[in-house]
């Protein structure tokens, strides 16, 4: 492996501490945060943010007295049927889709062309993400908003999913188009040669070998599509919200007890398909994350 | 993607000229047994009529951008004149909207990115020397902090810092002072705003420069060993300038991400004490009021921003890419 594994024998003590206690520490850091928070999620406002002392959160004596058992949905209850949490998961859920799914499909076509055609349209491909990268969304936002009004089309899911398709074109297509990059032009001629049309050959012969470059950028595409706050709390209305600016609103009513905690049952059940995403393709996500870096 | 990208610029920029029309007033003189008054009031359908007819709203050319809520030259040449030092200039400067957003943009874009670097730096070499099974475990546990939505990760950090959440309750406990709210100062919540910027940041570049460090040559650093740099000089001396591509790469990415730093200043709801340009626009833009014009001017001046911050990258870019070709 690497070089640092080589020399591991002759490591002095003091150095293997130091390296323990930093990654250790770093662990602790990454991710008790979650851990805590999906723990306290189970509590009443008054244990997990308790005045009197913090170890009420572990022990919960408020939770048990109010209710007889240390672990309760109610918060959950709270958020999910009392405010509607779940027309939130399933509005995330249609943005999510449609935007992976169109973006994948423009990307896959759009990449693909681009990487055939002899022209040097990467840089200009390069410089748009870089753009579209480095712009607050919101600033775009402000530009679609008096449009939008003027012709009714705010609000409605349909737009918001177009507008984040778009801003995240450029950057799926520059990706797709460095993966096909990879895939040696050789391989599409001999499947001409067989006879195959040029559609054919993208068909049966490319896409094949492109899954793992697929996946990868459909899965920064959904975590764009999941995670982003700018642009759906400012386009959509009331009704058709997603999950993160659905948590924002609930922060706003924070006065009534009980509320924080239906942010934090909120929060905890937005975590778990991210948590379940990493689980089943970290693999996926870091290559994703080092190709850009390896290539630039 | 043109219709995507050139009109909503195109629009902000023409949005960003224009301001609401004022109403339409008329005045009516009501008469009666004890003399005429008369009274203001607003004329709806002509106001209504002219609004339609030009939905953008009259032309004021650059005047948005001039006044208190943008760049504010009055006063800030009155700010000049008056204030004694630089230190009192600065200290003036910060009660005007644009600028407190801006001095904040700037103070995190450029703390957050050297130490960010520095830390993911850090953890990739002690997770570099641990064992492979470890090594998965690790970069599962550190690739949650990103990849959660920042408003999420910044809430989950906000409730531990609550005075009365188990952060909160611990520094109170250090530094035995029982009122301490990290909430309540503004220089505390730029340094928590801070803290969450690297929580949030450093696991991406821990994973590229762990990345990095697979392909670290082996025969160098053995030569290096041979001829006796000690383990510091091998790190400062061979490991460094392998990394150094992506040690920039990663900083121009974060210089852009930070430079738009948003979602925390709603999760912690620290707009009080520290706002972004980012939180500008879109407080221009929530609300009863949609404050349209307003917003859009401050969009391009923070499109002005970006590329005066992404100019070097982009001649960069340019370059290699001629190089190459």
């Amino acid at each position: 492996m690497s070089s640092y594994s080589l020399s591991e024998k002759r490591r002095p003590l003091k150095l293997k501490i130091l390296i323990w206690g930093l990654v250790g520490l770093w662990l602790v850091v990454a991710a008790f945060p979650f851990f805590w928070t999906l723990w306290g999620s189970f509590k009443v406002e008054a244990d997990f943010f308790s005045k009197a002392d913090w170890a009420n959160a572990l022990t919960a004596p408020r939770t048990v007295a109010e209710h007889g058992t240390a672990f309760i949905g109610e918060a959950y209850h709270g958020a999910w049927v009392q405010e509607e949490f779940w027309r939130a998961a399933v509005n995330t859920f249609l943005v999510c889709f449609f935007v992976v799914c169109t973006s994948l499909t423009i990307g896959t076509l759009g990449g693909y062309a681009l990487s055939r055609s002899s022209y040097r349209y990467a840089f200009w491909l390069l410089i748009a993400a870089l753009i579209f990268r480095a712009m607050p969304p919101i600033t775009l936002v402000a530009g679609y908003l008096l449009p939008f009004f003027e012709w009714n089309l705010w609000g409605h899911l349909a737009t918001t999913i177009i507008v984040l398709v778009a801003i995240n074109q450029p950057f799926t297509l520059w990706m797709l188009h460095s993966f096909f990059q990879k895939i040696p032009k050789e391989l599409d001629e001999s499947a001409k040669v067989d006879g195959c049309t040029q559609f054919q050959a993208f068909r049966h012969v490319i896409i094949p070998v492109m899954w793992p470059g697929v996946i990868t950028t459909g899965l920064f595409s959904f975590l764009l599509a999941y995670n982003d706050f700018a642009v759906t709390s400012i386009l959509l209305s009331k009704e058709n919200q997603t999950m993160v600016p659905k948590i924002a609103s609930f922060l706003g009513t924070t006065q009534t007890e009980g509320n924080v905690m239906f942010a934090v049952a909120a929060v905890v059940s937005a975590t778990v398909p991210l948590f379940l995403l990493v689980l089943f393709f970290q693999r996926q996500i870091v290559s994703g994350l080092t190709q850009g870096a390896v290539k630039g | 993607m043109l219709l995507f990208i050139a009109l909503p610029i195109l629009s902000v920029l023409l949005q960003s000229v224009h301001t609401p029309h004022d109403a339409v007033l008329i005045e009516i003189e009501n008469c009666g047994p004890f003399g005429c008054t008369t009274s203001t009031t607003m004329d709806q359908e002509a106001t209504r009529a002219l609004r339609d007819e030009q939905p953008l709203g009259k032309f004021v050319g650059l005047d948005i951008y001039f006044d208190r809520g943008h760049l504010a030259v009055r006063e800030v040449v009155q700010v000049w004149a008056e204030s004694e030092g630089i230190g009192d200039f600065l200290a003036s400067l910060n009660n005007l909207p644009f600028y407190r957003a801006m001095g904040f943009t700037l103070t995190f874009t450029f703390t957050v990115t050297p130490l960010m670097l520095i830390f993911g730096f850090m953890i990739a070499l002690g997770v570099n020397s641990l064992h492979r099974k470890l090594k998965g475990f690790l970069i599962f546990f550190s690739l949650l902090p990103m990849i959660v939505s920042p408003l999420i990760g910044s809430l989950v950090l906000f409730w531990m810092i609550d005075s009365r959440g188990i952060i909160g309750s611990a520094l109170q406990w250090i530094f035995s002072d029982p009122d301490l709210s990290l909430k309540a100062s503004t220089g505390l919540t730029w340094v928590m705003l801070i803290v969450y910027g690297v929580w949030h940041a450093a696991p991406f570049s821990f994973i590229v420069l762990y990345a990095g460090l697979q392909t670290l040559p082996q025969d160098t650093l053995e030569s290096a060993q041979i001829d006796g740099a000690s383990r510091w000089q091998q790190v400062r001396y061979v490991v460094i300038p392998h990394l150094m591509p992506l040690i920039t790469f990663i900083a121009l990415i974060q210089l852009m991400d930070n430079f738009r730093v948003f979602e925390p200043i709603v999760g912690f709801n620290s707009a009080a004490h520290a706002t972004s340009l980012s939180w500008f626009i879109f407080n221009d833009l929530s609300g009863e009021t949609r404050l349209l014009s307003s917003a859009a001017t401050s969009s391009v001046l923070t499109i002005i921003g970006v590329s005066i911050l992404l100019a070097p990258v982009l001649v960069r870019t340019w370059r290699d890419f001629n190089a190459k070709g």
